[in-house]
């Protein structure tokens, strides 16, 4: 390296001019201070890293790694629910659920992303504060079913809010028009009163649990294990590398004991009417079908309710949350006096010989007690004629040589009084009075001349409509009564309660209730030709009171109609249970009872007419019956042949429908 | 008076010092900016180095007093540049700082006017030829000084205004500003300082209230420090290993090829790597201080003195900046962030040293 000559006319000038005061010497102290200085600043500066690299580098090694790590929930999908064909009865579909990351949440961002996600902003910072005391990676998801714009507005806006990860989701899909909606339940997000329940102990915030029904019931089946996917992300929220992969364990799908068959034939026979419909196989104890009136859909529910919706049915004076087939406690009516009948028989206090006088009514204990037909009259009416023609007087009579605590004995025998055990939540037990209940309840002594009352299926005694189904199966079967059941299942460890029963007792009453249907007597609007159909009709008072009958305008007060019935009479196959809510007459309810049951006749016929057809035609018609119940893009099982109507699973489920005749 | 000038007169140590600072950065910038938009900035980085020890040779062959004769006509120049740059200037990042150059190329003035305020105040007091400085003499150079301080703060770059006031403060003592004097002018400080902050920009209001307590607004203006120290905790002792540095390979490091570059090498090189550096800087440091002591004149003297305190000020800031015990005040750390600007200001101020070592024999 050759240095260019040196500018030498300057140099002297400089070096010309007096030397004075330009010796350096005196800023030697002052140089030192600067040196001194010098040491401490690089001191100074190494103390901070010392602090930071020596002393806890674990601290920010932690932070530094929740900076970068981020976890994905992968949801695992509730298991199906498939009807007792196999056909899907609730299905997922799949869609894109959004998740706030909280490792990379900034608080001022929620304004925006709940503007431009069309939520709420109170609810969505209230949720983010819920969410405080988890730990981070535990997400938070803010919208479930994303629309295309929603999509979009996430897609455009990825560098802004790295926080917003979209995850797949699946969303149940239930019936539409609220079929079967009592007995499935719904799903929600797990609230905090559930999480204090030893219950749902396991589960943590954020959760989507079965909140009622079977999906409440068997939560635990159905319900998966979430995985998660660990992955290290930059600060854009970009996924850079997969460290942890836990796939999700989906849940297990379950097969109901519901013949959809039967349940939509029930479910069109109550439209329009309040009340609930149990078809129970009373050999088995398996629930056919189970229809509650007025419903509600449950796809409001299939994550989170809007708060406008469950108002309307929180507030709706006919309680649609009910579940009417087992929740609804109500007298029996005439429906109890088989039971009274089977009572009197095997006690000895009556037999087939034995006659009561109707003369439209009866003085017993002092009281007149009108027969139904008052101020006409039955006549001489026996066993037979009593149950057939429901006549009050002959069941007053025999109630009060009864005894109540005969009559008790003899419903509790039946299963009344006390849960049936079906496997749904906030089943109801209903009463079944007697001297020992009034004791304890009232503190007072039964008089006798209650009893006559309860005889009949009024005062007291109340009973859910399952209880009554599985009350007269249980008798229908000589004495048999199994638990009901809505879960499939082929083993067959459920132990039914037995208690011997005198078959020719059991073929007296069961002749009576033949004759309800076939010998003109109140229920012949549940007659079947060519089937042996049994059963008893039932108007139960509410108010017993003619004054109150006669003032209070409305259907409040109307009878409620009942109607139990079975086929075939004497080897049971199916029993069917309505409850029409003020339908006055146990007549009008016959008519549901009758559909249903002519329902499951016609499919047995079908089916052992396809049988015979030879094993190709068989094959071929079933598998069009089950592609049915497993349509691809629309998850909806199609309706039965008869409901052509439009109280089917899903709207657009009618094409299946079609192809398939 | 026969003058020649020796290439064995170049402070050889100081130079490979400075080099082997460089290489530092050069591979921190390849580590911090792979995959980004800006990795081409190494090799870019790489020919701003040898441009810088061209532009250091050139300055080194020009004799500083001639440099200090014309000191006028460049303050004058700076002045008006700065100026210009307010009103012409590109905005980066919210503040005007860089003049655009033919090819693309941005000229971040202030940077270049450093190097006229160690001239400027090298030259004012020398030619006081007192060993004490006045308090009426101070204060004229002081609004010497403030004028381009203050177009420089108005861009706003804080951060290089407050290198020029170090220089003048390095300066001052030196020339020999009684304690007294010194003690009135911190009181006044401190005095006006409430007043200055008054002035300051919100961000800037923002970057000071968050150095006080980073973690009242994690992610907001306290994001950057906090992100820094745990860039810096998380290399420990050894350090996450070249590239590995999840802080800086994830981006969640700021700007981790220019202000935060040594969190990124703290993070990477651990304990033990940023002992090794800061050492290199400390004897660059001293070295430059050494060559003030053996200077022909108080001329060099000064100059040497402004570099050694531009320098010193910059480690100051930057480095405190890097372990939460600077405000983010956003200057860059010598000769290892990427850009040019700095990287040429810093080699002609080692060419400046250089300039005076080279004649320092001269009587």
């Amino acid at each position: 390296m050759i240095l260019p000559p040196a500018d030498t006319g300057t140099e002297v000038k400089v070096s010309e001019q007096p030397r004075l005061h330009d010796d350096t010497r005196f800023a030697g102290p002052k140089i030192a201070i600067f040196q001194y200085a010098g040491v401490a600043i690089f001191l100074f500066l190494i103390s901070g890293f010392w602090k930071l690299q020596i002393q806890n580098p674990q601290f920010y090694d932690e932070r530094a790694q929740a900076n970068s790590i981020k976890s994905v929930p992968i949801l695992a999908p509730r298991g199906r629910i498939l009807d007792r064909d196999g056909r899907v009865v609730v299905d997922n579909h799949s869609s894109f659920s959004l998740i706030l990351a909280r490792e990379s949440l900034k608080e001022d961002h929620l304004r925006p992303i709940a503007q431009g996600l069309d939520l709420d902003y109170k609810d969505l910072s209230a949720r983010v504060r819920r969410f405080k005391s988890q730990p981070k990676y535990v997400p938070i998801v803010i919208k479930e079913e994303l629309t295309p714009a929603d999509l979009a507005f996430v897609d455009s806006h990825h560098e802004f809010f790295p926080e917003l990860v979209l995850i797949q989701a699946q969303r149940r899909l239930y019936p539409q028009n609220g079929m079967l909606a009592h007995v499935i339940g719904y799903t929600g997000e797990i609230s905090e009163d559930e999480l204090d329940t030893p219950e749902f102990a396991k589960y943590d915030q954020g959760d989507v649990i079965g909140k009622f029904g079977i999906e409440r019931e068997y939560n635990n089946t159905l319900m998966g294990v979430d995985g998660q996917r660990q992955v290290i992300v930059d600060n854009r929220g970009q996924v850079r590398q997969v460290i942890g992969n836990k796939p999700a364990v989906p849940g297990k799908d379950i097969q109901l004991s519901i013949d959809l068959d039967l349940q939509v034939v029930a479910e069109l026979a109550m439209d329009g009417r309040n009340g609930a419909v149990v078809a129970l196989d009373p050999r088995t104890g398996e629930v056919l079908a189970m229809v509650s009136r007025p419903t509600f859909d449950a796809n409001k529910f299939a994550v989170r309710i809007k708060a406008k919706d469950w108002k309307e049915i929180a507030d709706n004076p006919e309680h649609p949350m009910l579940n009417r087939a087992i929740q609804a406690q109500q007298a029996p009516g005439s429906t109890f006096k088989p039971f009274v009948a089977l009572a009197g028989l095997e006690t000895g206090t009556i037999d087939d010989q034995f006659t009561v006088h109707c003369a439209g009514g009866v003085a017993l204990y002092g009281r007149f007690q009108k027969c139904w037909v008052y101020p006409k009259g039955h006549g001489s009416v026996s066993l037979h004629r009593g149950i057939v023609q429901s006549c009050d007087v002959f069941f007053y009579t025999v109630g009060a040589k009864l005894g109540i605590d005969n009559i008790a004995k003899y419903a509790s025998l039946a299963g009344m009084g006390e849960l049936t055990g079906i496997d749904l939540p906030h089943e109801a037990a209903g009463i079944v009075p007697s001297e020992k209940w009034k004791l304890r309840n009232f503190r007072q002594k039964w008089y006798a001349g209650e009893t006559p009352s309860v005889a009949i299926g009024q005062g007291a005694l109340t009973v859910t409509p399952l209880q009554l189904a599985r009350a007269i199966g249980g008798v229908a079967m000589d004495g048999v009564w199994h638990h009901p059941h809505l879960l499939r299942t082929l083993d067959k460890s459920e132990t039914p309660e037995v208690w011997q029963l005198n078959p020719d007792n059991v073929s007296k009453v069961v002749d009576g209730m033949y004759g309800v249907v076939n010998e003109g007597g109140t229920g012949g609007r549940a007659r079947i030709p060519g089937i042996d159909v049994c059963g008893k009709t039932g108007s139960a008072q509410l108010a017993s009171n003619d004054y109150l009958k006669g003032t209070a305008a409305g259907r409040y007060l109307k009878d409620n109609a009942w109607f139990e019935g079975y086929a075939p009479c004497h080897a049971p196959e199916i029993v069917v249970v309505a409850l029409f809510e003020h339908g006055e007459h146990g007549q009008f309810a016959a008519p549901i009872v009758r559909d249903v049951m002519k329902a499951y006749f016609d499919k047995k016929a079908r089916l052992s007419t396809e049988a015979q057809q030879g094993q190709q035609n068989l094959t071929a018609k079933l598998a069009g019956v089950a592609g049915l119940g497993l349509p691809q893009a629309v998850p909806a099982p199609a309706p039965p042949k008869p409901a052509e109507t439009n109280l089917i699973f899903h709207e657009q489920a009618d094409e299946p429908a079609a192809s398939q005749q | 008076m026969a003058r020649y000038l020796s290439r064995r007169d170049i402070d050889w140590p100081l130079l490979l010092i400075t080099l082997l600072i460089c290489a530092v950065g050069v591979l921190q910038i390849y580590s911090a900016t792979r995959d980004t938009i800006w990795q081409d900035a190494w090799w870019k980085q790489i020919l701003y180095v040898f441009l810088g020890l061209l532009l250091m040779w050139i300055i080194m062959v020009v004799d500083y007093h001639t440099l200090l004769h014309h000191v006028t006509l460049m303050y004058i120049m700076s002045v008006l540049a700065l100026a210009g740059t307010y009103a012409i200037g590109k905005t980066v990042f919210g503040s005007r700082r860089w003049i655009p150059l033919a090819g693309g190329f941005h000229l971040q003035v202030s940077e270049f006017v450093k190097l006229v305020i160690i001239l400027l105040v090298a030259r004012y007091l020398t030619e006081l030829k007192k060993d004490e400085l006045e308090l009426k003499e101070m204060l004229k150079l002081a609004g010497l000084v403030v004028i381009p301080t203050a177009l420089v703060l108005k861009q706003p770059d804080l951060g290089t205004s407050l290198t020029y006031l170090a220089v003048l403060v390095v300066g001052a003592f030196l020339a020999g500003l009684r304690w007294k004097y010194i003690a009135v002018i911190g009181v006044v400080t401190v005095l006006v300082l409430p007043i200055t902050y008054s002035f300051l920009k919100p961000y800037q209001k923002a970057r000071l209230v968050s150095f006080m307590d980073p973690e009242r607004d994690p992610q907001g203006t306290g994001y950057q420090l906090i992100q820094s120290q745990i860039a810096v905790g998380a290399g420990g002792m050894f350090g996450k290993g070249p590239l590995k540095g999840t802080q800086t390979q994830l981006r969640f490091l700021p700007v981790p090829h220019t202000d935060f570059i040594f969190s990124a090498f703290s993070e990477e090189h651990g304990f033990v790597g940023v002992i090794v550096v800061l050492s290199l800087f400390f004897i660059m440091i001293m070295r430059i201080v050494q060559n003030a002591q053996t200077a022909p004149d108080r001329a060099g003297m000064y100059i040497c003195m402004g570099v050694a305190a531009l320098l010193l000020f910059h480690m100051l800031v930057n480095v405190g900046m890097v372990v939460g015990r600077m405000p983010v005040t956003g200057i860059p750390l010598p000769f290892m962030s990427a850009g040019g600007s700095n990287l040429w200001s810093n080699f002609l101020a080692l060419g400046l040293v250089n300039n005076v070592r080279l004649r320092r024999f001269v009587n």
